[in-house]
């Protein structure tokens, strides 16, 4: 790995990655560097496209960590991961991808994830994705999720898209069954011209299935965003999206809900604000002794901690 | 010293300050009180720069501040807790307690500030200051803000309004600590006599203009007396 490798690798994983017990790095299309244990396999897809993650029954405290980079202006790729998660397992799995593009080509990843989540299994997914380079190239990333929760499962989704993401189209989709839940939380933070599009569908199958969708964005200059959830409770269920958002500048926000009670005993929410930063907010730190550009820093990285 | 000179400011054709004097010393707790309307808000937002004044002008330390901004008053010494506490998402007390003080604040001196407020500094220390909180809580955390920042010139907007009785106890514990540690001019805008009784100085406002200021030994009595309903009971019967 050269040196800009390794500042994206630090970047969107936020540890020594070689130091860690389960990893696999993909660095522009190749699987670089791989290791796994007695709990935790990673095998090659047979066609090379990706990678099948196998996480036995009862695996306690396991933490894997699958970061791609990009580096290679040009390169364009879509990578199909698919997660085993066995019974009453506990995982954490770190993924996400990085891409340095100085020149004038488009860099685009485009990630399919697949989660077999079995009973009473645990799962925590932390995804970050992060650009940066000074190439008019574009940094696209189009990831998607696809998750299958089973009975008393849990799966929590963690996606951050802080800097320099030119263009994103992020699609999760979710089923979920008895007592299961999913928590998702998103943040992401868009300038320049960039655009960025959220697209969740779940739907409820389960009795007593929940599932908590939390949005939280920035958008400057001219960028936009859209967010579009589409919940639908065919059960006994509970579902709670909420899409926050922060605009500047010339930018736009549009965020679509729909809720669709297919059960008398669906309890469904969907709240949405979107707006500039409150001017009372400023003005409470400007009299603390901010300068106006400075409480504005502070309140956006407050809103996306 | 902070002199107020002929200070005018109307909002929709209604005058909302008319002509305001007034000469403020240090090492004294004053308090303005009046009636709803009269235009104490006002006055107190336009000394922290929130509001600018249509005509007159503000003097502190014998220089002319009336068109400097919040954040250079603020960084002059002038500190201000709002009547409506602002909610932030994702910071925390300690954060704005950090941003408050000057110097770098230890997650120890913000737990005794917060304490003097009367709340339980382990409990709120990492909270956010959302809408989760009660306006009291908020309340004493803004409060609180004003304590960290040790300004020169303090000014709280109503810091009774939302505060529960077993908790005003506490606030007035606060002002008088205040008071006694005076070493600038605390301007409290308040109804309660508790803090009236505390102050070396009450102004009394009514449509936008001083009608009085005096120790609060000759004002006190006459306040409290004053009518409720200036146009008498008999009037609504």
């Amino acid at each position: 790995m050269d040196r800009k490798e390794n500042e994206l690798l630090k970047v969107i994983s936020g540890v020594d990655v070689l130091k860690q017990e389960v990893y696999n790095i993909r660095i522009n299309g190749k699987s670089e560097k791989r290791k796994i244990n007695d709990y935790i396999d990673i095998k090659t897809k047979e066609d090379g496209k990706g990678l099948d993650i196998y996480v036995k029954e009862n695996t306690l405290f396991g933490v894997v960590h699958i970061p791609v980079i990009i580096t290679k202006s040009g390169l364009k790729e879509v990578v199909y991961n698919d997660f085993y998660i066995g019974k009453n397992a506990n995982v954490v799995i770190l993924a996400g991808c990085g891409i340095h593009n100085d020149k004038h080509l488009d860099s685009e990843h485009d990630g399919v994830h697949r989660f077999f989540i079995e009973e009473g299994a645990k799962v925590k997914y932390v995804e970050k994705h992060f650009g940066n380079g000074n190439g008019s190239g574009s940094k696209i990333l189009n990831p998607v999720t696809e998750i299958i929760l089973k009975k008393d499962a849990k799966m929590t989704l963690e996606s951050a898209q802080i800097e320099g993401v030119s263009s994103s189209n992020r699609v999760t989709k979710a089923t979920i069954y008895e007592n299961a839940t999913l928590v998702i939380g998103e943040k992401i933070l868009t300038s320049g011209n960039q655009v960025a599009k959220t697209d969740f569908f779940v739907k409820l199958e389960g009795e007593n299935s929940s599932c908590k969708v939390n949005s939280r964005s920035v958008a400057t200059e001219n960028s936009s965003q859209s967010f579009n959830s589409y919940v639908e409770g065919n059960n006994k269920s509970y579902a709670h999206v909420s899409c926050d958002a922060i605009i500047k500048d010339k930018s736009s926000v549009k965020a679509t809900p729909c809720i669709y009670a297919n059960h008398l005993d669906a309890n469904l929410i969907h709240e949405a604000t979107i707006g500039k930063i409150a001017g009372d907010q400023l003005i409470k730190l400007m009299s603390l002794g901010l300068t106006e550009k400075e409480a504005e820093k502070i309140i956006i990285d407050g809103f996306l901690k | 010293m902070l002199v107020l000179k002929d200070l005018c400011f109307k909002r929709d054709n209604k005058k909302i300050l008319d002509n305001v004097n007034l000469t403020l010393e240090e090492n004294k707790f004053y308090v303005i009180t009046g009636k709803n309307g009269s235009g104490k808000s006002t006055l107190a937002k336009i000394i922290m720069g929130i509001l600018k004044p249509d005509s007159g002008k503000i003097i502190l330390n014998g220089k002319d501040i009336t068109e400097t901004s919040v954040t250079e008053r603020a960084k002059m010494g002038i500190g201000f807790a709002f009547q409506q506490p602002v909610k932030f998402k994702g910071i925390t007390v300690f954060d704005l307690l950090k941003i408050s003080k000057t110097k770098e604040m230890t997650r120890k001196e913000a737990c005794s500030i917060l304490s003097r407020v009367g709340l339980c500094a382990l409990e709120y220390v990492d909270r956010e200051v959302n809408a989760s909180l009660s306006g009291g809580e908020l309340k004493r955390i803004e409060i609180a803000t004003l304590i960290a920042k040790k300004p020169v010139i303090s000014i709280f907007d109503e810091p009774e309004a939302g505060i529960d009785l077993w908790s005003f106890q506490s606030l007035i514990k606060v002002f008088k600590e205040i008071e006694s540690a005076n070493l600038g001019i605390t301007l409290v805008i308040s109804h309660q006599e508790k803090i009236l009784s505390i102050a070396d100085e009450i102004i009394l406002m009514n449509e936008g203009k001083i009608i009085k200021m005096a120790q609060k030994e000759n004002i006190l009595k006459d306040i409290l007396k004053e009518d409720k309903c200036p146009k008498g009971v008999d009037f609504c019967g």
